[in-house]
Parts: C-alpha cells; sequence; structure tokens
C-alpha cells in the first residue's frame, strides 16, 4: 500500500475522515448549546414528543441515588425495559430484560439479573460511568422495543436500527444496523453487529459490512442481507429530517426503529456520528455534503422540498 | 478568513520563538546544543608590597580594550585596603590604598577574557606627535634614518614595517647603534621605534600585553607596537616588523610607564599568570547577557532557585509530550487510555528509564486488573471503587518498593514516582473497555498507548530537546504554533487509510 496514492484515491471517492468531519462539519455545524439535549436521552426524548415525533415510551427515570433504593417498587410492574444511562455513548451501559422469572429478570442475552444486580448498575450509572467525562448521569427504563415481523428475515434476533445522516436538514446516508449473535444482539458495529447500506431513494439494502468485511449473508442465519426493501421508507425519511428541525444540529445522526406495533420510532440522536456509514455504503460521504451545500440554505426549504431534493444529492 | 487567521497566528508563534532563539544564539551567544563548551582565560597580576612608615598608596593599570576579546569579569582580592578603580578612556587603572599597613601584603588582580570577534574597540585616536628635539648628534641619526626609510616605503605601515626592520637588524646601522647604546634607550628597542616615528609625525602606542597561553607559574609580558595610519589602528610585531596582532595577545596597558607605582611601599615581586578555563557555553552566554542586563535575553531558568529549577525543566517538557500526542491521534490516528495518560506516564518513565518503567507499569496494571475484577465482584459505587483502586495501587507501589530494596533493585525504588491516580484511572478504563468493547478493543487501546508513550519518552529523552526548551523557553512559542496548525489539520488520519481501503477508487 503507498499511503500516499491510498490518501489521494480516498480524497477523490470523496470519503470523509474524523479530522474533516470534526473540523469542517461538527466544530461549525453543530452548536455546542445543542449538545446537552442529544447527549441526554431523557431531554431528546422530550424535545422530539413536542414535535410529535414517535419515540419509545419513557416508563420511568432515576436521577438521585436516594430513588435507586426504592427500585423494587417501581420495577414491580415491569417485566420488559431496556435500562439505559440517559449520557451513554455507543450503546454502553444498556441491558435490555426481555422477561421476569420469579424475582429475578431477565436479559435479553439469556442472563438472569437480581433486584441487587439492576440496583447496582442502576447506580452505576447514576455515578456517571457510562457518560462522558464520568459525570453524574440519570438512568432511564425505556418500553421494549419489538422490532417488526418484516425484518426478521434480514435480523432473526436482537433489535436492528436505521441511521439516517441529516445534514442540514436534509437526508444524505442510511444504514440499517443489524445485531449478530457476536455483537450480543446490540446493533453497534464495532461490537460485531453489520452494518448494510441502504440506498437513500428506494430504502434498498445492498452489500453490507461486518467487523470491516464485507459480507452478503447473514453469518447467524445464512439469509440475504441485500435486496431487502425496508418498510415505510419515505415515512422513515422525513421522520429523520424532522428531527434536525427539533434540535436544529447541522450535522446530525439519526437512529431509527421499527416497532411492530408503534411504527417507526426515534431511539436517540447523535451530534458526533459514526463514519463506518460510509465503509457499510461503500460510498463517501463528502461529495453529497459538498451537493447539499451547494443547495444554498436548504434549512429554510420546507420539509417536502427537502426530501425532493434526497434524489438530487445522491 | 478564518482559515486565514489560524495560519497567521501558527506562523508568528513560530517566527517569534525562533526570531528569539536566534537572537539569544547570535547576540548572547546561547549555545543551541547541549555540551557545548568555550575557553576563558583567567588573567592574574599579583602585587607584593613591603611597606615603610605611613600610608600605602599602590596604582595598578588595568586591562580595557583588546580587539577580539571581551571581559567578562574581574575581581580585586586586597585584604584591609581601599580600592578605587578609575575609568579613563585611555587607560583603566586600580588604586588601592591604606592609613598603616604593618607587614608584607600581596594584592591580586585577577579577569576573566572570552574571545569575541565582534568586539574591535581599541584606544582612543591620539593626536599627532611633535617631531622629538633631541640633541646630536641624536636629531641628525633620527633624520637619515627617516629619510632612508621613507625612501623604502609607500605609506605608513610600510613606513613602520621598515623602521622595525632596521631596529632589530642583525648587523645594525651606525645611526641605530647610537641610538640602541645610548643609556636612554639601552633595552627600549620599542621606544627607538616610537621616536623615530614621531619624527614622521605617526601616532604610535607601545602596548604591554600579555599572551593568553597557558604557563606553568608565570607569565613574561609582551611588548607589541600599535601605529594609526590615519584611518585604523595597524600592529606590528617589534621584533620581526609584520603587521600583525596575535589574537591571543591580552593589551593590558599602553605606553612606557610602569604598570604598578606605589607610594609609602617598596614593590618586591609583580608577577603575571594566565589560565585557561574551558565553562559551558551557557554559563558564558548567561553572564554575558547578565552584564549587559538586557531583561529578556537574561530570561534564564537558572534565576530560579534550584528546586524550581528542576520542577520546569520537566513541566517544559509536557507541552512536547503532548505535541507528540496530537500527531499520534490526529495524524497517525492511534487510540490510547485518556488524553495526556501517555505523556504523564513517560514523564515518570524519565525516572526509571524505558524498560524497568515498561515492566513496572505492566507489573501495577496486571495486578491491578486482577485485583479490580475482584472488586466488581463487591459491587462498590463508581467513587469509592475508584477511591479503593487508588489506595491498591499505592500499596502496590510500596510492596514492588520494598521488594527492590531487599533485592537492592534501585530502579524499584522509582515506582514511587508515578503517578498513582493516572494508573487507577488507566486500570478503571481498561477494565470497562475490556468488559464494554471486549478484550480486542482493550488490546489496541493498550498497544496505542504504549506507542504514544514509548515515543513520548523518547522525544521528551532527547538531550537536544532537554537543552533547548530548557535554555530557550520561548521555543514553547513554537511548539504551540505547530500545535494550533496541528488542530486544523482536517485530512485523513494514517490509520483511516487502512480503515476505509475498500472504499478507495482503485479498488
Amino acid at each position: 500500500m503507498n499511503p500516499i496514492s491510498r490518501y489521494r484515491d480516498l480524497r477523490r471517492a470523496g470519503v470523509l475522515g474524523l479530522n474533516a468531519r470534526n473540523a469542517c462539519y461538527i466544530m461549525t455545524r453543530n452548536q455546542r448549546r445543542l449538545y446537552p439535549l442529544v447527549d441526554d436521552k431523557i431531554q431528546c426524548k422530550r424535545m422530539l414528543q413536542q414535535r410529535g415525533i414517535a419515540v419509545p415510551v419513557l416508563l420511568d427515570s432515576i436521577r438521585g441515588q436516594y430513588e435507586a433504593g426504592h427500585l423494587d417498587k417501581r420495577l414491580q410492574q415491569l417485566d420488559k425495559f431496556a435500562i439505559k444511562p440517559a449520557s451513554g455513548s455507543g450503546g454502553d451501559g444498556i441491558i435490555v430484560i426481555v422477561a421476569r422469572r420469579n424475582q429475578r429478570w431477565i436479559s435479553a442475552g439469556g442472563s438472569a439479573y437480581s433486584l441487587d444486580d439492576i440496583q447496582f448498575h442502576v447506580s452505576g450509572i447514576l455515578n456517571g460511568m457510562y457518560s462522558l467525562g464520568g459525570q453524574p448521569d440519570a438512568a432511564m427504563f425505556e418500553t421494549l422495543i419489538e422490532p417488526a415481523e418484516v425484518l426478521k428475515s434480514i435480523a432473526p434476533f436482537g433489535v436492528p436500527d436505521i441511521r439516517v445522516i441529516v445534514y442540514r436538514g436534509i437526508p444524505v446516508m442510511a444504514m440499517m444496523r443489524v445485531p449478530t449473535r457476536m455483537s450480543g444482539g446490540r446493533a453497534n458495529l464495532h461490537q460485531g453487529a453489520i452494518g448494510v447500506g441502504v440506498d437513500l431513494v428506494s430504502g434498498v439494502t445492498h452489500a453490507g459490512v461486518m467487523q470491516n468485511h464485507v459480507v452478503e449473508l447473514h453469518p447467524d442465519s445464512g439469509a440475504s442481507i441485500n435486496d431487502f426493501s425496508i418498510p415505510d421508507w419515505p415515512d422513515l425519511l422525513a421522520m429523520a429530517a424532522r428531527c434536525q428541525q427539533a434540535i436544529p444540529l447541522g450535522y446530525l445522526g439519526v437512529d431509527i426503529v421499527l416497532d411492530e406495533r408503534h411504527g417507526p420510532q426515534v431511539l436517540e440522536l447523535n451530534a458526533r456520528p459514526g463514519l463506518a456509514i460510509q465503509i457499510a455504503n461503500q460510498c463517501g460521504l463528502r461529495k453529497r455534503l459538498q451537493r447539499v451545500d451547494a443547495l444554498g440554505e436548504p434549512e429554510s426549504m420546507s420539509l417536502e422540498e427537502r426530501l425532493a431534493c434526497v434524489a438530487k444529492i445522491t | 478568513m478564518q482559515m486565514r487567521h489560524w495560519m497567521w497566528l501558527s506562523l508568528l508563534l513560530v517566527v517569534a520563538g525562533v526570531a528569539l532563539i536566534i537572537w539569544r544564539v547570535e547576540v548572547y551567544g546561547y549555545p543551541l546544543l547541549p555540551g557545548a563548551e568555550d575557553e576563558t582565560w583567567t588573567v592574574q597580576a599579583r602585587v607584593r608590597i613591603d611597606p615603610e612608615e605611613g600610608p600605602v598608596k599602590l596604582t595598578l593599570k588595568l586591562p580595557d580594550k583588546t580587539p577580539g576579546l571581551a571581559r567578562l569579569r574581574e575581581d580585586f582580592i586586597s585584604r584591609g585596603f581601599g580600592l578605587d578603580v578609575q575609568d579613563k578612556p585611555d587607560q583603566r587603572s586600580a588604586t588601592w590604598s591604606i592609613r598603616r599597613s604593618g607587614s608584607s601584603s600581596t594584592l591580586y588582580y585577577r579577569a576573566q577574557f572570552y574571545r569575541d570577534p565582534e568586539n574591535q574597540a581599541f584606544a582612543p585616536v591620539p593626536a599627532y606627535p611633535d617631531v622629538p628635539r633631541l640633541d646630536e648628534p641624536f636629531a641628525t641619526a633620527m633624520r637619515s634614518v627617516t629619510d632612508r626609510a621613507r625612501q623604502k616605503s609607500a605609506d605608513i605601515a610600510s613606513f613602520a614595517t621598515a623602521i622595525i626592520a632596521e631596529i632589530n637588524a642583525s648587523a645594525p646601522s651606525e645611526e641605530i647603534s647610537l641610538f640602541l647604546n645610548s643609556p636612554e634607550y639601552t633595552g627600549k628597542k620599542t621606544e627607538v621605534a616610537q621616536t623615530l616615528l614621531a619624527a614622521a609625525r605617526i601616532p604610535s602606542l607601545q602596548i604591554n600585553g600579555l599572551l593568553l597561553v597557558e604557563s606553568e607559574r608565570q607569565s613574561e609580558l609582551t611588548p607589541w607596537l600599535a601605529v594609526h595610519n590615519e584611518q585604523q589602528w595597524l600592529f606590528f610585531d617589534p621584533v620581526t616588523g609584520d603587521e600583525m596582532l596575535p589574537d591571543n595577545l591580552l593589551v593590558w596597558w599602553l605606553g612606557d610607564t610602569p604598570a604598578v607605582t606605589a607610594r609609602g611601599a617598596e614593590i618586591t615581586s609583580l608577577q603575571w599568570s594566565v589560565r585557561r578555563n574551558l565553562v559551558t557555553s551557557l554559563e558564558l552566554a548567561e553572564r554575558r547577557a547578565d552584564e549587559h542586563d538586557s531583561g529578556l535575553a537574561a530570561l534564564s531558568l537558572k534565576q530560579l532557585p534550584l528546586q524550581a529549577q528542576s520542577v520546569y525543566a520537566t513541566l517544559l517538557l509536557v507541552p512536547l509530550g503532548a505535541l507528540v500526542l496530537v500527531l499520534m491521534r490526529n495524524f497517525i490516528g492511534l487510540r490510547a487510555f485518556g488524553t495526556f495518560m501517555p505523556v504523564l506516564i513517560a514523564l515518570a518513565f524519565r525516572e526509571t528509564g524505558l524498560l524497568a518503567g515498561l515492566v513496572l507499569f505492566g507489573l501495577v496494571i496486571a495486578v491491578g486488573l486482577i485485583l479490580r475484577m475482584y472488586l466488581e465482584r463487591l459491587r462498590l459505587l463508581l467513587v469509592p471503587r475508584l477511591a479503593a483502586m487508588v489506595t491498591i495501587v499505592v500499596m502496590l507501589m510500596l510492596l514492588i518498593s520494598l521488594f527492590s530494596a531487599a533485592l537492592e533493585w534501585e530502579v524499584g525504588l522509582s515506582i514511587g514516582l508515578f503517578p498513582m491516580v493516572i494508573l487507577a484511572m488507566v486500570i478503571e478504563r481498561m477494565t470497562i473497555v475490556w468488559e464494554e468493547r471486549g478484550p480486542g478493543d482493550a488490546m489496541i487501546e493498550s498497544a496505542g498507548s504504549a506507542v504514544i508513550t514509548v515515543l513520548a519518552y523518547l522525544v521528551m529523552g532527547l538531550d537536544v530537546v532537554r537543552h533547548l526548551v530548557f535554555v530557550f523557553p520561548e521555543s514553547l512559542l513554537v511548539v504551540l504554533g505547530l500545535t494550533i496548525a496541528c488542530g486544523r489539520y482536517s485530512g485523513y488520519r494514517l490509520t483511516e487509510l487502512i480503515r476505509f481501503r475498500e472504499l478507495s477508487i482503485s479498488q
């Protein structure tokens, strides 16, 4: 590998690097005062709800250590839920509880949690174990997402989600994150989930990437991950674009899940979305971002106009 | 606009830093490289006197201006005597005086000189001398010698050369012999030359110099002749007539008067000596800057108390370590635990050495990780858990120190200088990465941390680097400028070239 020619090739392919993402897009397009709104998932959920964007219901939240003591009463009614740190990143500190047997909660991975275990995990969250810089955090209990049945063919287990990068209000790239056994049912690429490129206009999947290698079949089920048509694709794009209106971050990652009963819901927003989406789509981001910039002032367009632009910039 | 702004700022900082360094190197001779040494010479005049009755007053001529040499410092050692230094433009001198002096005493004058090619100052230009009024037959002799010399010469320099040659000829002419054999001029060839030059109204000075050559005990004075040719001083060897000035000839005093005059005492001995010293260039430059009392030039860490000096010698390296870190993270794309952890660990390694440091560090981390796994079972809250880890780390360090003391392995003792809080945080962070992202990620981050640590250690350990930041603290301006420039790098990181290889167009 010749680093200089590789560098030029990547440049020509319009690949966005971390330094360029930070310097040219995040620092110039994302106002710092908006970060807390997305970094705190509870606050973010509230903002999205105010805009009428569907989100998974917040069952309960705990901010003070003293509240953690009364956890048993709060959990009495709950059998299925996800515990999350409100300011967590990269999926760290999330426990998904799928059932209760006697006094034990069973996680998606099959482990049993006693009340003590859950209390310990919650106090770890409150102490900032998973938050940026170890700041005190809140623990949130969210309804469990039941992935839509149609997704089972491409994602046999775990909850897949769809990440859309929205730049200045216009969706520019999307991928589906499919959990695998290796990722422990989580939709995080660095833990071994498959990143599947999605055609932005049609919502049809093409080749996926797992641990930086191109894959065409799901490693656990053997089913093809190509040519899957994501249902309600235009609605998903509209939903992603509307998130930017709720929280006006110029460079935004929107994570959407498809729930069997409630349809598409925004799981969370990300002010610093990763760059692996380029590998999943086998396409650089930079040219699309530049085409959006060439539109002038896309922020002032109506939702319909913005969505009409999607076909133009891909 | 914004683009330009950072470029100008970065450029300004780098230029300012480099300019300050160059200025101090050029003007004061601060050494760019460590270990550079310069010669200095300590010259000494030692006068012994036997006092008579009553007050004693003794005057010693002092060296002033010598082309090519500069004085660093001078000392007068004279117990009980009052001292007065006269700074007259043509002749410096020191006067020692005492009202009553019982026994014989010894007075010293000591001065230190260094080479300074820029300094070409010499005595002020004298007035044209009058033609000496001599009795016959000296007057006639003088005229015929100058006439002959004038015929053989084209200008003042060659005239002086001709005169000196005639005086020093193996078979001197009648006229010269007349001078040399007269009681007034016996053994004073330089004075004969001066008389003959004055006959042509050429100003001249007799130099009483000291050759800066280290001698066992005593040095002899070397006479030299300075002739002014209406533009500048020319120097002549009074024996050979060559026009030159040895670069190691120190001009002590001018004229034919004695160096020391005493009243109320008898001079029993007068001795000259020269000693050559080697000082570090840094020391020399600092003394020079000190003499000139230039605030910015004398800006030196050497002015701080010793303890503060050693603290800053270390602190000044941190920005460089941080720059290494920036390069590794933003240009290479290595991942590491914590932002500045590698730099702090590298600083600690300076005490232990690299290999021993890595071994000790690895040991503490490995044992700490095992104990941390055990702590996990106790379900401690975060802050108490971290506090417990700090305690455990301190105990581990103490144990290692005790063991190495028993084994008489001295390096092990210096583990006490490791930043224990950082160690505890590394263990904590490593555990979390291990559990959340798997051992693979933990290994990648550990390896990244180790590489940055080693590189930062190597850079901060370079003698040149340590010397530069210590002697030229303004080099931090350069570091800051470079760091700002690095902060605006928006190209790919080296690891991204691998990460995004599938997207490369030529694929």
